[in-house]
């Protein structure tokens, strides 16, 4: 976004459809009027005029520039009314918000990425970056969990990552269907003797808190150094620019500071895991 | 003038009079005190008659009315419910429009504001206060467009505060009671049984281009050593003192201390503390539309982080209980805001105390926390996630 205009002002942005992925999430594929170039980690604030705004950080490529997809969990009022979208509607859209995950500084080390649930879809973007690199780093790793075979999304996408030289992909559900023939369990299970570099390594966290608290918790027991877990923080993102004052996390706005902290730098705030 | 010391000068008060009809020739439109429904407030001033003459407040916990003074003073009390930030950055506004076109829509965003304010007796904390804004506002990496215009083209005329609030505690602060810098005028008012005058100095050339417009004379002596003396004499009869010493560090090492749970118990979550304060700046948005929904508006509205939506996400609230929303405020606003924007969040108003229904007081709560020995089960807790 350019830091000159006005910062209220969402960009004009065309739906080019839009996929169902599971019974309750869809992914949007937008097309904003003036380019919105995002690092992974980066989130929008995505406006249906009437109805409001919300915050969602792209599922997409990053390198990608003239295109944005979103992937949106039906939750409230804006998320409904985003689940009615259709191919050629319009929305708004403000961003590149935020900071992104620091990549440059995991080259040369272990990388794992830990995703929960609803935290698979901004992670979409991050594993994006991090593979078309991959040889920058000295392996890259990538543990996910969902609640049910249904409630994952991307489920063939991941297949095909699992057939990849340069990821390190573990997938479980919480509880399985008869279509689902991996692993069953937390994906806490799934760190267990796993022979992570836990001295030098980088892990990444996203998914409900309740699953990033036990996560980072098993990260620390296993040696990971707090500054090298970076968690995704939610909170109620408004503005999206440290102005509104929703979002404020100890001495930080998660919105124009995060909403990706490394654990060390707030470890200890109020209500971290609220 | 121009070498060393700006030369203080002296207005009647019936020159303010003049001072009103240099302002609106200059384009401006007048704000300040006045009375209404019982308290101070501030609004658009058509003359001084508007102004609250001979009348003070009594201010305490919970407490605030108006009396009648012995004189004719216009500025003879302290702040009301109100502050600037209501016209700087007004509680209710819009942000944009949107008019629908079929499928498309087109974003018609808020135009800047062209109203230029005079803001006539601005306190020394209220300076304070509107700086503080700006670091929130203008400093950051984003500019809230509508603040700028307003804050750039006011013109602030300060009054130095001749009498002390019963919640005053703007020395403890460092933020008062005497203005040094931050306006375009000073007055000093000095009012006594044989005079009623106004000592007046320039703070900018804004400031002195309209002072030379004004009918005025050399301050004599007297005058001078009066202003300071009831200068003077409102430092020393602060309402309330408050140990700021350390106080960042105090706050956000007992997260966990009882007093917490504790002023929880008397607070009824009700906002007005954050609604009072002058730099209190958290707001929400909503969005609006007409019965055909093809116009759409975005308005901005002042929000308070005391109410049970404000940290409200789609798996529920983050803080639910009045403790974590009291701590979660008053470590902002003397702790977390240091951090953040490189000063207090508070400037010694007592506008929190005085309209507090149930009085509480923050410099009681942090001289509680301070009293008591630091709390021992944090520095364990924080070690763990």
């Amino acid at each position: 976004m350019n830091k000159w205009h006005n910062p209220y002002r969402p960009v004009r942005t065309q739906v080019l459809d839009s996929v169902v992925e599971t019974p309750r999430i869809k992914t949007l594929r937008l097309r904003p009027e003036e380019p919105i170039v995002f690092e992974a980690g980066q989130f929008v604030e995505l406006t249906l005029p009437g109805f409001g705004e919300a915050p969602f950080t792209p599922s997409s490529r990053p390198s990608t520039h003239d295109e944005l997809f979103l992937t949106v969990m039906k939750v409230g009022k804006v998320t409904d009314a985003v689940h009615r979208l259709e191919k050629g509607d319009t929305v708004g859209l403000r961003g590149p918000l935020g900071k992104g995950y620091p990549i440059e500084s995991f080259k040369g080390r272990e990388v794992l990425v830990v995703g929960g649930g609803c935290g698979f879809a901004p992670l979409r973007s991050l594993m994006y970056a991090l593979m078309e690199r991959s040889e920058d780093f000295k392996k890259l790793i990538f543990r996910g969990g969902c609640r049910t075979p249904a409630d994952m999304v991307y489920r063939e996408e991941l297949a095909s990552w699992a057939e990849r030289e340069d990821l390190d992909i573990k997938l479980t559900v919480d509880v399985g269907d008869p279509s689902w023939k991996g692993h069953v369990g937390t994906v806490t299970t799934l760190l267990d003797g796993a022979g992570l570099d836990s001295a030098d390594g980088i892990a990444i966290v996203c998914g409900p808190p309740t699953m990033m608290k036990f996560v980072t918790a098993q990260l620390v027991k296993m040696g990971f150094a707090d500054d090298n877990i970076y968690l995704s923080m939610e909170r109620n993102m408004s503005c999206g620019i440290g102005k509104c004052g929703h979002c404020r996390l100890g001495i930080y706005y998660v919105c124009k500071d995060g909403p990706v902290f490394p654990y060390g730098k707030v470890k200890g705030f109020p209500d971290l895991w609220a | 003038m121009g070498q060393g010391m700006e030369q203080r000068l002296t207005i009647e008060a019936s020159g303010l009079d003049g001072l009103f009809a240099v302002l609106e020739e200059r384009g401006f439109t007048v704000v300040g005190p006045t009375v209404r429904e019982g308290a101070i407030v501030y609004d658009r001033l058509a003359s001084p008659a508007d102004l609250p003459r001979g009348i003070t407040d009594e201010q305490d916990g919970g407490v605030y009315r108006l009396k009648k003074r012995d004189d004719d003073a216009l500025f003879g009390y302290v702040v009301g419910p109100q502050s600037w930030k209501r016209f700087l950055d007004p509680p209710v506004k819009r942000l944009w429009r949107a008019e629908r076109d079929g499928s498309d829509f087109r974003i018609v965003p808020e135009e800047v504001p062209r109203e230029a304010f005079a803001f006539l007796g601005v306190r020394s904390c209220e300076i304070h206060a509107m700086e503080i804004q700006d670091r929130v506002y203008i400093d950051g990496e984003f500019k809230d467009p509508g603040y700028e215009a307003r804050r750039r083209s006011a013109l602030i005329i300060a009054v130095q505060c001749t009498v002390a609030g019963g919640t005053c505690f703007c020395v403890s602060m460092n933020t008062g009671p005497k203005s040094e810098s931050g306006f375009d005028l000073a007055l000093i008012e000095v009012v006594d049984t044989e005079r009623h005058v106004f000592v007046i100095e320039a703070g900018s050339p804004r400031g002195r281009e309209i002072l030379e417009a004004l009918e005025t004379r050399p301050s004599e002596a007297s005058e001078l050593a009066e202003a300071e003396n009831r200068i003077a004499d409102a430092a020393a009869r602060m309402g309330r003192t408050f140990d700021a010493e350390g106080v960042h560090d105090l706050l956000t090492q007992n997260l966990e201390h009882p007093r917490w749970a504790e002023v929880a118990g008397r607070c009824l979550s009700c906002a007005n503390c954050t609604m009072v304060c002058p730099t209190c700046f958290c707001s929400t948005v909503e969005d609006v539309t007409d019965v055909s929904g093809d116009h759409a508006e975005r308005w901005q509205k002042q929000d308070s982080c005391f109410t049970m939506d404000f940290s409200q996400l789609h798996g529920g609230i983050v803080r639910s209980s009045t403790r974590s929303r009291y701590r979660q405020w008053l470590t902002h606003k003397l702790a977390t805001w240091i951090d953040q924007f490189g000063v207090s969040g508070c400037t010694g108003c007592g506008r929190c105390i005085t309209w507090c229904p149930v009085a509480i007081d923050l410099t009681e709560e942090v001289a509680a926390i301070r009293a008591n020995p630091p709390d021992a089960v944090e520095p364990h807790r924080r070690g763990k996630p």
